[in-house]
């Protein structure tokens, strides 16, 4: 690890030759067939993000009361709800808002935690002791409990979702900065760079942050499953998305009333479509670690 | 022992003025005018005016910070706009249920994820580890109020085994003479078998879904520390010695696995506590969480404050004992402080 964080070329290490690259990831997914199965589904999940309204066979809030509760057949996959709606377009339709939701909230905390981070491992006394006091401050609440009472005060928007998942996610996303800048604070590039005349802020944004890149993304990989069941919990305690709009956590709450009386399918397939992304991110997170972790490399 | 306990103790002060610094930012300096909400949606602008000299919101924010805390001191958490009740009540004749409901989950949970991660580290790659990983990593994804409906379908609808998801108890039971607040124990101090079972069979499915929950990162510690300190020299020396594996693995190993495991419940208790919202929706049940979450979608902001506040002490209050607990434990810790 030193040897690569010591070298003069400092970013360009972010641009290794593509191929090794290729070459590397290959050597990954060979080694570990889930994670090739997991970026298959990502791919997937991305397709049904882009084009699912476009191609669902029904219209996912046309209700039709005379087939309501219907179990699944040919005609309705997944079945449909109390209202008659087609469950299987919702879940695929659904896709977009929890994907944007995820990703949205993660990269407005990678934009905040990572940049609180590298100042505070990069500069060191009072930045980093206001930096470390908010995100414990942060950590001394659970965080789902937070989320709720940020949702509840800025008041009950997909918008204030993103947020209060961006802001719970802060404390990780700093620690991780802030340790990788904070070891590279004097390395060799860093002193080259000052040396030629660059300044703090271009040196934090053009020779620390290429260089922890790497590592900051697999730290997206890996909280985006937590922001889409974080997300998909405060909807589904009534936070947020609004019905009819389709969303995941949403649709296993309008099913959680009729699990009793035995019409599983409302909320057994938006839950597993849940279950399925979050999986997903969370293997594809380990198989990124994999990747970039340069001790794996051989 | 005590220098620890109180050395611990300072730290938690300035997390508590964060705590309650955030609370009181939750509901004060956010965008929204809190007297027009207070007024409700009828109130012309007089109205208005005169509730927020009445909540005293005219005055500059430090002040009302500090007439906030002066509330904080005298425990007035305000009054819900729906029920009418002081929150502080509300909160403290619910918290039972939810302490017990968590408590039961992380007891249930501990009892299957230890003895899983220790099994796994044991017979490193065997099914036993195998099984361990799946767990672990479906146990994650799952979404929690998604486990807890997965198993009301099965235990309840499909086999008939559980008692319908609604509440601490069964109708036809009233409640034991409120000795602790927890179902099971009182009903045990009252010799009364029959409400136990009953408490318990209500008890059964919510904390077996906080267990799915919490089992993942337990287990996982639990493994990655035990692999760890078999591996370590004085476990190599005890076996060496010709101690039976039992007593190694028990007595040598698992004591000094446990410390890392410890620390995790940290964690741990910030996802339950969390978690346990969701589940106290998904099973009817009459805790804390429950309440918040009747009050947010009726827009009744004093309980969801009052609710936010308290999980947040908990949380402070179980890490302080968490590391006390870890001071006991291990005996350097004490030594350092």
């Amino acid at each position: 690890m030193t040897d690569i964080l010591l070298s003069p070329q400092g970013p360009a290490v972010a641009k290794a030759p593509s191929n090794s690259i290729f070459r590397h990831a290959r050597y990954v997914i060979a080694e570990n067939p889930i994670t090739g199965i997991a970026f298959g589904l990502f791919i997937l999940i991305a397709l049904c993000a882009l084009i699912g309204p476009y191609i669902v066979p029904h219209d996912p809030l046309a209700s039709d009361t005379s087939a309501a509760l219907a179990a699944p057949s040919l005609k309705h996959w997944f079945g449909t709800d109390q209202l008659g709606r087609d469950i299987f377009s919702r879940v695929i339709v659904a896709t977009r808002l929890d994907f944007t939701i995820a990703i949205t909230s993660v990269v407005l905390v990678f934009a905040m935690g990572g940049f609180a981070g590298i100042a505070a491992g990069f500069f060191g006394g009072w930045t980093d002791r206001i930096v470390g006091r908010i995100s414990d401050t942060i950590m001394a609440f659970p965080l789902f409990v937070l989320a709720m009472g940020i949702v509840a005060a800025l008041g009950n928007t997909v918008t204030n979702i993103v947020l209060a998942t961006a802001i719970i996610n802060f404390p990780l996303y700093v620690r991780v900065a802030r340790a990788e800048a904070n070891v590279r604070r004097d390395a060799g590039f860093v002193q080259a760079a000052r040396l030629s005349g660059n300044g703090d802020f271009r040196i934090l944004l053009m020779h620390i942050l290429p260089n922890i890149m790497p590592i900051m993304m697999v730290q997206i990989s890996l909280t985006m499953g937590y922001a889409i069941l974080n997300a998909a919990g405060l909807s589904f305690i009534g936070l947020g998305v609004r019905p009819p709009t389709p969303e995941w956590g949403i649709m296993v709450a309008e099913g959680a009333g009729n699990i009793i009386s035995g019409e599983w399918w409302i909320a057994l397939f938006p839950g597993a479509a849940l279950m399925i992304a979050v999986f997903c991110f969370n293997l594809l997170g380990d198989g990124l670690r994999d990747l970039v972790d340069p001790q794996r490399r051989t | 022992m005590l220098a620890l306990i109180s050395k611990r103790m300072m730290l938690v002060i300035p997390n508590l003025i964060g705590v309650v610094i955030i609370t009181f930012l939750l509901t004060r300096a956010l965008p929204g005018d809190p007297a027009a909400y207070f007024a409700g949606p009828a109130a012309d602008k007089q109205a208005i005016e005169q509730i927020r000299v009445k909540l005293g919101l005219d005055k500059p924010l430090i002040v009302q910070f500090g007439s906030y805390v002066a509330d904080l001191g005298h425990l007035n958490l305000g009054t819900s706009l729906t029920t009418g009740q002081p929150v502080l009540t509300e909160l403290k004749n619910r918290l039972p249920a939810s302490a017990e409901l968590t408590l039961f989950g992380l007891i249930l949970s501990m009892a299957i994820a230890v003895p899983l991660g220790i099994l796994a580290a044991v017979k490193q790659g065997s099914w036993i580890d195998h099984t361990c990983r799946v767990v672990a990593t479906a146990g994650v994804s799952l979404p929690v109020f998604f486990t807890g409906l997965l198993l009301v379908y099965v235990f309840y609808f499909l086999l008939g085994w559980s008692p319908a998801p609604l509440g601490r108890l069964d109708v036809f039971f009233s409640p034991p003479p409120q000795i602790t607040g927890f179902y099971l124990i009182d009903s045990l101090l009252n010799r009364d078998l029959a409400t136990f079972r009953a408490a318990l069979s209500q008890l059964l499915l919510p904390g077996l879904t906080l267990c799915v929950f919490s089992l993942a990162p337990i287990a996982r510690m639990t493994r990655a520390s035990m692999l760890a300190v078999l591996a370590s020299d004085f476990v190599r020396t005890a076996r060496a010695s010709g101690l039976d594996s039992r007593t190694v693995i028990l007595t040598y190993a698992f004591r000094n696995a446990m410390l890392p495991v410890v620390t995790t419940l940290g964690m741990v208790f910030s996802f339950l506590l969390g978690a346990n919202v969701l589940v106290e929706k998904v099973f009817a049940w009459p805790g804390i969480g429950s309440y918040a979450v009747e009050a947010l979608i009726s827009s009744d902001f004093a309980p969801v404050q009052g609710f936010v506040l308290t999980m947040a002490i908990l949380y402070v209050v179980l890490n302080l004992i968490i590391d006390v607990l870890y001071g006991v434990i291990d005996p350097r810790v004490r030594l350092e402080a």
